[in-house]
């Protein structure tokens, strides 16, 4: 695995897109920081814009892999090397570089701007480790409907339909169901639903380590006396981890059963 | 036996490719598979390959069950249809990876230097036109040193010299006991190497062997002809 791994990286690496990714994010970085003037303010800026940014960056980079690796992965597969070697390599490679982007992007204008002088150095690293987090379930999902759809375009709508439900129509659904049910307690639903999306998960995970829950009222104090807690910390990575390690499970389990 | 396969079926949603084929390849010869377009030639190499996974039946290569095996593979040589490579790496680096994949010993450069490579080694694949792909591809396939050899249509794209080069090869390769699988369109290059022939007909084996016999069965003077009556007549195997 860990050649076809190498190879994948090497191949991403050398991309065009992978530096446009990196030099976005490297923009981004320096004009935050030069707009706000203040570590901590600029990561809540930015946690605004990667959180939607990452799940759809993730899933565009995994179909399209995936599909433009097609004849590549043909030939792998005649070569003595297990199967799940050769997708698990592809995986890791496209989620590795994505996230070495992110991480170099953002880290190198933090570090110049003197975050290991600030105290914004926990949140800051939050905010890469979810962000991480959020690469890697995205590029799963996205090799999972890949994998699943021999048809591109069919594979590509199905991708950015599932990023538009986790980004946006959820939080819609979610908040639509809080509206027409306001008469009952709806406290635990509210941190369920929450915790089975991993966007709105991540979401407030940094909100409540940023400390400017008491910004989101009574509800902020919900979550904030569980997701706040060192528990409920422990909890929202463990769920995270889940929803990494389900779509990795998916890839596997499909392409051992899988003709090419 | 280098490969014997049982009852062979498989099937791609509603349709059914292979609808049992029993079939066993002795060493040391060549075997050319043919058969009409869609007959289940690619299905069944696939399968010897492990690409496919076959519904039911077995196969067995060096005498031993494939399934959930992919170590095997390391016994085969396959030279795939229209060699479409990841298009941002060059030829050298192409080479080496495969190489590197393998991890067995390679003979590259004799074989670089017969179809006239050299030039190549530093351009990148999408560069290349179609023929001089389909000889990186001869390449890759044949530097290893493996008993099994595996060609999907191996002729595609190739200049009369390239041709006459890949015959020597495929003579070289069986005059050191190797066993070869090949399919092609092109009846006179089969007609030229084959030992035997395995024609598909709608999933089944419906001709197996030499050229000699094949022309008696079926009363025919070419063996263009020879193969077409096949479809035709009702005489079976």
């Amino acid at each position: 695995m860990l050649k076809i791994l190498k190879y994948s990286f090497y191949d991403l690496i050398r991309s065009r897109w992978s530096y446009v990714y990196f030099l976005f994010y490297l923009l981004l970085g320096f004009v935050l920081l030069f707009l706000n003037n203040d570590v901590s303010k600029a990561v809540i800026t930015l946690m605004n814009v990667i959180i939607v940014l990452i799940p759809l960056i993730g899933t565009i980079f995994g179909v399209m892999y995936y599909y433009n690796s097609r004849e590549f992965t043909e030939l792998l597969l005649a070569q003595p090397i297990k199967r799940s070697s050769i997708f698990m390599g592809q995986y890791f490679g496209v989620a590795g570089s994505l996230t070495l982007s992110l991480i170099l992007g953002l880290g190198i204008p933090f570090l110049l701007y003197g975050l290991l002088r600030s105290n914004a150095i926990f949140d800051f690293s939050l905010l890469l480790v979810t962000g991480a987090f959020l690469t890697f379930i995205f590029v799963g999902l996205s090799f999972v409907i890949a994998i699943n759809n021999e048809n591109k375009i069919k594979g590509f709508g199905y991708a950015v339909l599932l990023w538009l439900f986790l980004a946006v129509v959820y939080d819609g659904l979610f908040l639509m169901s809080l509206i027409i049910f306001e008469e009952y307690p709806l406290d635990t639903f509210s941190l369920v639903a929450t915790a089975l999306n991993p966007i709105d998960l991540s979401r407030i995970l940094i909100l409540l380590k940023l400390d400017i829950s008491a910004l989101l009222g009574y509800t902020g104090a919900i979550f904030k006396s569980f997701f706040g807690t060192n528990l409920g910390f422990l909890v929202s990575m463990a769920i995270l981890l889940i929803w990494t390690i389900l779509p990795i499970l998916g890839i596997r389990y499909k392409t051992e059963r899988k003709d090419f | 036996m280098t490969i014997t396969i049982k009852n062979l079926h498989k099937k791609f949603g509603k349709n059914t490719v292979l609808k049992g084929v029993d079939v066993s390849i002795d060493e040391g010869r060549i075997y050319a598979i043919l058969g009409p377009n869609g007959s289940g030639k690619t299905t069944l190499i696939k399968s010897i390959l492990g690409m496919v996974i076959p519904d039911k039946g077995s196969i067995e290569v060096l005498d031993k069950p494939i399934k959930k095996d992919w170590k095997y593979r390391k016994k085969i040589d396959y030279l795939p249809q229209i060699a479409n490579f990841p298009p941002n790496i060059r030829v050298k680096e192409l080479i080496n990876m495969i190489k590197d994949l393998r991890n067995s010993p390679s003979a590259e450069q004799a074989l670089i230097e017969q179809f006239g490579l050299e030039p190549f080694m530093d351009k990148k694949l999408s560069t290349l036109s179609g023929g001089t792909k389909q000889k990186v591809n001869l390449v890759l396939t044949f530097m290893f040193d493996s008993p099994l050899i595996i060609l999907d249509e191996p002729t595609t794209g190739l200049e009369p010299k390239a041709l006459i080069s890949l015959k020597q090869l495929i003579q070289k390769e069986k005059a050191q006991g190797k066993t070869i699988l090949i399919t092609s369109h092109i009846m006179q290059f089969v007609e030229e190497i084959a030992d035997e022939i395995l024609y598909l007909l709608e999933g089944e084996i419906y001709f197996k062997g030499g050229i000699k016999k094949l022309m008696e069965q079926t009363r025919q003077t070419t063996f263009e002809h020879a193969i077409a009556a096949l479809t035709t007549s009702d005489s079976h195997a």
